[in-house]
């Protein structure tokens, strides 16, 4: 499958297409200039295109000032005034229109919201319909390629003012008492559900928010389309990690799992197992992982609370994932484990120390410093400090050397006085076995130091060899040059051969 | 074993049976260590992403080292469980290297152990081997019976409607490949419709690929299908509601405009273009822009002209106000093609306006691809129509804050100069040329250098004389050092043009005197100017006037004047 030729799903790599060929010729400007057209125009909307011809709006009467018998076709009649979408790039257009849907909008919101008995079945469909037309529209392309959603201003939707309203009622109508799901799962299907969480794409955070908060909703009422949307999460992320690497909503879409993964049944289905080793711990290897990464570790953390034997396929995929060069997710990565180990229960810690005690190592040895003291907080916390001590045994050895050996190393002060600490703590925990480590540790390294020297000894050799036969190679070529020189007047003579030096005879069994 | 193919190096060695058993048993046992070391590989030390993709790859150049074609198939394993894992980029390279040695299998293999694995990968239960099994259908199709082959179809129809939108876009990226391997009659009765189903899938993501399939489909239907078969589609395409599909016709443009022909071109691909120029998204409209150019001219000629005049460049002048530089910018990188299309009248009256409007655009980018493309004009008109607008929009980008954009128009100079003559270029350009040699970005004093050289080969050695060669020289007194060695470098570069007598006469003695100069850096320089001059003077002057300074300088205090100094004596040596 070539994957390679999907840039243009992915919102952000057409713009980049067309930036590319300037950015061959002069590179370093696009980017700035991009930044330029942003601040002109940093809001977006692709709402409007689909409105064929401009339909002039009046004001019905009020929905509090009518008779009950007129109410429903009343209501009825503001759903489908506010159909109407307006553009919004364009300020000061149908300033009247726009102020009329508004008020309709807000109505509508109150009337669901405070009354009862308006719900009736003839409105759903009006009112999914009015829904639908509003918010679902395929979102404009990012308006800054690289748009960094920790760094940068997200793009905000301009047709927000109506947009808000539009989502407000939605919620409204879904939290509303009256609410009936059997007469809602027909107008709200699969086909509602994924351009639902299409949306869950946008930019702007304000729309997401509301988007987390109906699909809460329509999951927890909605029964029918639980393992659909389920399913169609799952996709989403899989395309986000292996294919497009973009995707604005993974935080609150995560959010929502991390109450749906509370409320799975136990034992937990295979469905969801796979669900945990094949999109959440994959789920770490984002780029952009420090955006839901809080979000991820609770849906994590979530999973082990509600079977403790997935904890094993946990700590092994994160140490798998584990990164190797961006600091800044080691960190998170370190945060994740000390999440997990408040939990961990001791006959589940057991079957992961070694090869997790080896990565926390790594981390102690680290240069950057946030690493090293984000590792070494976990002997801040008592119940991890309580598991160690348990398995001391096992976890002394593994990390004895490198904290030794960074206590004597590191250039941080604040590493070095933590790493004492953690020595400390050990030798109280079990002074026999690290006076033991202590003393094979020295015995470790003079021997080390010993090969070191033998080492430095032979390159040192080698070189003086090679030193002395270049100077025999000059001197033949010399002798050689006069040879010829005289030859010529001289019968020939056999040709002056010089041996070489011996080898130095300790580069026989070289350590390199 | 007659179908070895190790049978040209081998095949004489073996006497008898016993020979060729022997020879397989050895192979087998080469397999199983590799089989081994395999899933060594794969299941504990190194499940790294990084060692899969090489391990993908070299298993597709395996073939000789397990006895050749006749043992390939023991080679499917081991990708196919590399076709299964998450990582796209391992499980493409998996792919890859399974399509190579697909050609490997005889066909009997192929139908034995390759189309078995095919169908393992379309009915496996996760996405990722189904995605994989989407790239093999298309080698083993042509080479496997009509039975097989009905299979195949099915699993390829199978696929094309899968659950996940994953497959389905690996079916649609695949659907061309597809296309040109069946037999027409199931072109018509298969691809069509699964065509039309992907071309209307509730994902954009899907939508778009079949835009892509779309061309290699419409190039497989005889003419008189095109019309009932792929352009309702492509025209729902056109009008996508996701501006990703409608990017994406607009990217294939010029492919669908040759895929359908003349005729549809004309009345369909004409007015879509119009749209896609028009879209109210800017990507698209980039998109489309970036065709105007290809599209204009793969159109049929004989309305060519009218079609352009009437249709198009209507939506061109207003892409020149567009909004958006990316836009305006990826115009400009096309537009000036439009000229030798429509000839000099109509560029005179319809295009000069738009060029010289893009060439004052206030995104430099936009400024840049104009300059960059005049060459094109210049075919059509001449330059001197250009000129006197060109004008202040050099003067400005040679000015332009962005070193790179100066680059680009000092890169263009001798164009230019060649084409405005000796008289317009002094009046003008000069001063230019020669503030850029004391420009304080290297890359820009470096090209200032080259440019001269080449305006000296152009407007001959007297004209150097009297406007370059005093001007360069009087820079050797600047207090800036930098600028000094702009001098010598200047000197480096015109002397072989100027010829020996300004060389000896003019520039010698300059260089000669700088090699009391307090800065090393210039002192070294004046040693390799005098090797790199050293051809261009008589042995008269090199041993008399150049010998004696280098000798100095190789005794000079500091190490790299010496090293440079010897360098050049060595250099000049042959000369004397």
């Amino acid at each position: 499958m070539e994957t390679t030729k999907l840039p243009p799903s992915s919102p952000s790599s057409p713009t980049t297409s067309f930036s590319v060929p300037s950015a061959e010729k002069v590179d370093g400007f696009p980017r700035r200039s991009m930044r330029r057209a942003r601040q002109r125009r940093s809001h977006s909307s692709s709402q409007f295109r689909y409105q064929s011809s401009q339909v002039e709006l009046t004001p019905l009467p009020l929905l509090k000032d009518a008779p009950v018998a007129e109410l429903h076709d009343l209501f009825c009649k503001k759903l489908q005034q506010c159909c109407v979408l307006f553009d919004f790039l364009d300020c000061v257009a149908d300033l009247k229109g726009k102020e009329i849907k508004r008020a309709a909008l807000n109505e509508l919101v109150e009337s669901v919201a405070t009354s009862r008995g308006v719900l009736i079945e003839p409105l759903y469909p009006e009112a999914i319909k009015m829904i639908s037309v509003n918010i679902f529209r395929t979102l404009p392309p990012s308006e800054n390629p690289e748009f960094d959603p920790e760094e940068d201003e997200p793009t905000l939707e301009a047709s927000w003012p109506h947009l808000q309203l539009v989502y407000e009622f939605f919620l409204r109508f879904l939290e509303s008492p009256d609410f009936q799901p059997s007469m809602a799962k027909r107008y709200i299907d699969q086909k509602f559900v994924l351009q639902l969480l299409e949306l869950f794409d946008s930019e702007d955070p304000r729309e997401r928010e509301y988007l987390k908060t109906i699909l809460h909703r329509v999951y927890g009422k909605l029964l029918g389309l639980r393992a659909y949307i389920r399913k169609q999460i799952n996709n989403i992320f899989l395309r986000f990690i292996y294919e497009t690497e973009h995707f604005n909503g993974v935080a609150e879409l995560l959010e929502i799992l991390g109450s749906i993964i509370n409320g799975f049944a136990l034992p937990l289905k295979a469905e969801h197992k796979q669900f945990l080793v094949r999109v959440l711990i994959p789920l770490h290897t984002a780029k952009s992982l420090s955006i839901f990464h809080a979000q991820l570790a609770y849906c994590v953390v979530q999973f082990m609370e509600k079977d403790a034997t997935v904890t094993e396929f946990i700590i092994r995929g994160l140490l798998k994932y584990w990164p190797k060069t961006c600091t800044q997710k080691e960190v998170m990565f370190l945060g994740e484990i000390e999440e997990i180990l408040d939990v961990i229960e001791p006959s589940q810690f057991i079957r992961i120390q070694e090869p997790l005690f080896k990565q926390i190592a790594a981390c102690i040895s680290s240069p950057h410093f946030q690493v090293a003291e984000r590792a070494l907080y976990f002997w801040n916390n008592e119940y991890i400090l309580s598991l160690i001590e348990e398995n001391c045994q096992v976890i002394l050895p593994l990390v004895f050397a490198t904290l030794y050996r960074v206590s004597k190393e590191h250039w941080n002060q604040t590493i070095v006085s933590l790493i004492y600490n953690v020595l400390k703590t050990f030798m109280e925990m079990n002074s026999k076995l690290f006076d033991d480590l202590t003393a094979s540790y020295k015995v470790e390294k003079q021997k080390e130091l010993k090969r070191e020297r033998e080492r430095s000894e032979l390159w040192r050799g080698l070189e003086e060899y090679e030193e002395r036969r270049m100077q025999m190679l000059t001197e033949a070529a010399r002798n050689q040059r006069n040879l010829q020189e005289r030859s010529l007047a001289s019968p020939r003579r056999q040709l002056f051969v010089q041996k070489l030096p011996p080898l130095p005879c300790k580069a026989a069994a070289p350590s390199f | 074993a007659s179908s070895r193919c190790g049978e040209d190096s081998h095949g004489k060695l073996y006497k008898n049976d016993t020979e060729t058993q022997l020879y397989s048993l050895k192979m087998y046992s080469i397999i199983h260590i590799f089989y081994s070391s395999y899933h060594l590989w794969k299941y504990t030390i190194y499940d790294e992403d990084e060692v899969l993709l090489a391990l993908a790859e070299q298993l597709g150049n395996f073939t000789m080292l397990v006895g050749g074609p006749e043992y390939v198939h023991c080679l499917l394993p081991p990708l196919e469980s590399l076709a299964t894992v998450e990582e796209t980029v391992v499980r493409d390279k998996a792919v890859e290297s399974l399509r190579k040695i697909s050609q490997e299998h005889s066909p009997v293999d192929l139908e034995v152990h390759f189309e078995p694995l095919v169908k393992r990968l379309a009915s496996g239960d996760w996405f990722t081997s189904r995605t994989s099994a989407c790239g093999l259908f298309s080698v083993c199709y042509p080479r496997v019976s009509s039975t097989v082959k009905a299979e195949i179809r099915q699993h390829f129809r199978t696929l094309c409607s899968d659950d996940t939108p994953m497959v389905r876009r690996a079916a649609a990226s695949k659907l061309g490949e597809f296309a040109k391997v069946l037999e027409p009659e199931y072109v018509k009765s298969d691809i069509i419709s699964l065509f039309t189903a992907l071309a209307s899938d509730e994902q954009d993501s899907v939508r778009l690929l079949a835009v892509e399939a779309c061309v290699s489909i419409a190039t497989l239907l005889p003419q008189e299908d095109l019309e009932t078969l792929v352009m309702p589609t492509l025209r729902q395409a056109a009008e996508d509601k996701s501006w990703r599909v409608r990017y994406m016709v607009a990217d294939k443009f010029s492919e669908l405009q040759k895929a359908v022909g003349s005729e549809i071109t004309k009345n369909d691909l004409v007015p879509a273009f119009q749209n896609l120029l028009k879209d109210c998204e800017a990507e698209v409209r980039a998109a489309a822009a970036n065709k105007v150019k290809e599209f204009c001219e793969n159109l049929p000629e004989d309305n060519r002209e009218q079609i352009i005049m009437t249709h198009i460049l209507p939506c061109v002048k207003e892409l020149v106000s567009d909004t958006n530089q990316h836009v305006k910018s990826a115009l400009a990188s096309v537009i000036m093609g439009l000229s030798t299309i429509l000839g000099k009248d109509n560029t005179i009256e319809h295009l000069l306006p738009l060029f010289l409007a893009q060439l004052k655009d206030e995104c430099p980018e936009v400024r840049l691809n104009i300059i960059s493309n005049l060459d094109c004009v210049n075919e059509v008109i001449g330059i001197r129509q250009l000129s006197q607008s060109l004008l202040p929009a050099i003067v400005e980008l040679a000015e332009d804050a962005k070193w790179r954009v100066r680059l680009a128009i000092i890169e263009y100079m001798p164009l230019l100069a060649g084409q405005l003559g000796v008289e317009f270029f002094d009046e003008k350009l000069n001063t230019l040329c020669m503030a850029w040699l004391i420009d304080h970005v290297y890359a820009i004093r470096e090209a200032a250098t080259c440019n001269l050289m080449k305006l000296v080969e152009k407007f001959g050695a007297e004209w150097a004389q009297n406007t370059i060669v005093p001007k360069v020289l009087g820079m050797a007194n600047d207090p800036n050092y930098l600028h000094r060695m702009t001098t010598l470098f200047c000197i480096n570069a015109l002397s072989e043009a100027c010829g020996q007598e300004i060389t000896t006469k003019q520039m010698l003695p300059v260089v000669l005197k700088m090699s009391n100069d307090q800065v090393a850096n210039v002192r070294f320089n004046v040693a390799k100017s005098l090797q790199k001059i050293g051809p261009v003077l008589d042995s008269n002057a090199l041993q008399t006037e150049v010998k004696p300074v280098l000798e100095k300088l190789a005794t000079d205090s500091d190490m790299d004047v010496k090293y440079f100094a010897q360098e050049a004596i060595s250099g000049i040596q042959s000369l004397l």
